[in-house]
């Protein structure tokens, strides 16, 4: 009985500690904004490996939920006759909820597991120690670029699934199952309001992409120098990055469209 | 008979003449302090529940090639990351050049370690750069060079290792070996005062070995570096070294020239210079009579 409760109070102050050492990482991480921005090209770099090379999953994802939208949205519109709504509808769910949540789901799949398992790596290589042993900050250096990629990539990745699946939607909806095409433009056009839906994903995507992108920079850092640590620390990535954006987006949504 | 307790003041006439280059370039006024380019003092650090040093003293001179020799797992590694502030004592004091490292702030030791080289047990080379970036890294990063100075000063470090055929290699196309005469190569591209050597021999044969040691000697005097080898190869390691430390059980257990050392009668530094099995050290972890433990197998 006793131990069980030591050993939740040694969780408890474990969960408390590493959120401390990941708060502390932030900040360093922040500190190298303006050693980063004299060299853009390191970011640049981290642009093409987080963003360009998830393109593939994301349009394609994009694509297959757009067409799956536009199938169910068509059945249940159709029953109260309200299918010329189907524009409005599939829009609506991509850019307020699918299109940040899926986007930030597979990046935490195809991006921050690569993130982890990098970082991981140049940790149990030595590499970072060897950067610190030629005086070059490892946070600054390695770290620091790597978040702001996450952080620009996401949005866009993000616009994009939605951008796509609008057009799946448009596919099924209006090309196979023949909703009439000005009806699904016309009622998207005058029912998504920027301000509200538009805005209010993008800022939803972006703040999936800054916790998403320091989850996994942190379990890299913080993983212990082996194998097995980094295997782990890469599984851990995508759990809590999941868990986070799915608890966040849900506060979100609450915060944004509750009221 | 040359004895440990004595070799201080036997040493000393020639760590003197050891620093006598070293000294114009430093100043004349610290000189007593400045002997010793790395002292320890009272080092006492732990892990977890595993004391790594229990009260360690020990000085590097200046310009000489200082052994650091032990069993694996004694700390050799954590004596060089404790001399260069990636870790930090818990007790004791650590000063290299006049500097106490634990007091440093964050930009004074990135200065002081843009004079230090450290290379490292796996060669630590970054594997999405090919080798001649590697080694230009810290002159891209501290050194503000042309690009056509830089390249030939590449070219020049990655000769003297043998290497610069190896230019467009990538760190994953190289044998143990040839990283880490790439880390070596880098190590010294901003040209040191002090290098540390993270068991340097492991991994090499015999002919890069005997390349390797005399690169080591070579650098040293040719450039006045002051070099710290550590390593558990015995006799490669005395070969080069002017200065020995065997260090076990968190504690100095003898210093002096290899000669000295070679020459103890202490049972413990017998049986690790000549590595028998048996003596003092026990080759065995700690454990439960092997009888015991294969006829109660099946309890497990
Ligand atoms: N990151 C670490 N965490 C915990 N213990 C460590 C770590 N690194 C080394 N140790 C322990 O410290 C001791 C000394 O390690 P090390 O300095 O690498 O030994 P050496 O280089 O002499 O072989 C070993 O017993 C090792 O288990
Ligand atoms: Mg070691």
């Amino acid at each position: 009985m006793l131990d069980s409760i030591a050993s939740l109070g040694r969780a408890g102050l474990a969960a408390v500690a590493s959120l401390g050492r990941a708060h502390l990482l932030l900040i360093g991480i922040l500190g190298g904004l303006p050693s980063m921005l004299i060299r853009p090209r390191l970011l640049v770099a981290q642009v093409y490996n987080l963003g360009v090379l998830s393109l593939l999953i994301i349009l394609v994802s994009g694509l297959f939920v757009g067409m799956v939208l536009g199938l169910q949205g068509h059945y249940v519109l159709s029953q109260f006759g309200a299918a010329e709504s189907l524009g409005v509808m599939v829009a609506a769910s991509l850019v307020r909820e699918l299109g940040p949540v899926v986007t930030a789901l597979l990046f935490a799949g195809r991006a921050g597991s690569a993130l982890t398992a990098e970082i991981g790596l140049m940790k149990a290589t030595e590499q970072l120690s060897g950067l610190e042993m030629m005086a070059v900050d490892p946070v600054k250096r390695v770290l620091t670029p790597r978040f702001f990629a996450g952080l620009i990539s996401m949005p866009l990745l993000a616009a994009l699934f939605s951008a796509v699946g609008v057009m799946g939607g448009w596919f099924v909806g209006v090309g196979l199952l023949g909703v009439d095409d000005g009806a699904f433009w016309g009622q998207m056009q005058s029912k998504i309001d920027f301000n509200e839906d538009v805005l209010n994903g993008v800022i939803k995507s972006l703040i999936f992409g800054v916790v998403v992108t320091w989850i996994a920079l942190f379990e890299g850092y913080d993983t212990s120098p082996t194998s097995t640590g980094v295997s782990r620390a890469t599984t851990r990535t995508v759990v809590h990055a999941a868990l986070a954006v799915l608890g966040l987006d849900f506060v979100l949504t609450a915060l944004m469209f509750g009221g | 008979m040359p004895s440990f307790s004595s070799h201080p003041k036997q040493r000393s006439d020639q760590m003197e003449s050891g620093s006598t280059t070293s000294r114009s370039s430093g100043d004349g006024s610290q000189r007593a302090a400045t002997e010793a380019l790395v002292r320890v003092r009272g080092l006492h650090f732990r892990r977890g529940e595993q004391r790594i040093f229990d009260g360690v003293d020990l000085d590097i001179p200046r310009g000489l090639v200082t052994a650091i020799m032990g069993p694996s797992g004694t700390g050799k590694t954590t004596l060089l990351k404790l001399i260069s502030g990636q870790l930090q004592a818990d007790a004791g004091e650590i000063e290299v050049d006049g500097q106490s490292i634990g007091s440093l702030s964050r930009s004074e030791l990135y200065a002081l370690r843009t004079r230090m080289g450290m290379l490292f047990q796996s060669g630590a080379l970054l594997t999405d750069l090919d080798v001649f970036e590697n080694v230009a890294f810290p002159l891209r990063e501290h050194a503000k060079l042309p690009e056509s100075v830089l390249r030939k000063l590449v070219l020049i470090k990655l000769e003297a290792v043998g290497l610069r055929g190896a230019a467009r290699l990538m760190p994953s196309e190289l044998s143990g070996g040839m990283a880490r005469r790439v880390a070596l190569a880098r190590a010294v591209a901003l040209d040191p005062t002090m290098i540390m050597y993270d068991e340097p021999f492991t991994g090499q044969d015999p002919i890069s070995m005997g390349t390797l040691t005399s690169l080591i000697r070579q650098l040293n005097d040719a450039s006045g570096l002051t070099s710290i080898v550590v390593s558990h190869d015995v006799s490669e390691t005395a070969e080069i070294a002017d200065h020995l430390y065997i260090i076990a059980n968190g504690q100095i257990m003898a210093s002096g020239s290899p000669r000295e050392v070679a020459a103890s009668d202490s049972a413990w530094v017998r049986q690790f210079m000549d590595g028998e099995p048996d003596g003092p050290v026990h080759y065995h972890y700690p454990a439960a009579p092997l009888e015991q433990d294969l006829l109660h197998s099946a309890v497990h």
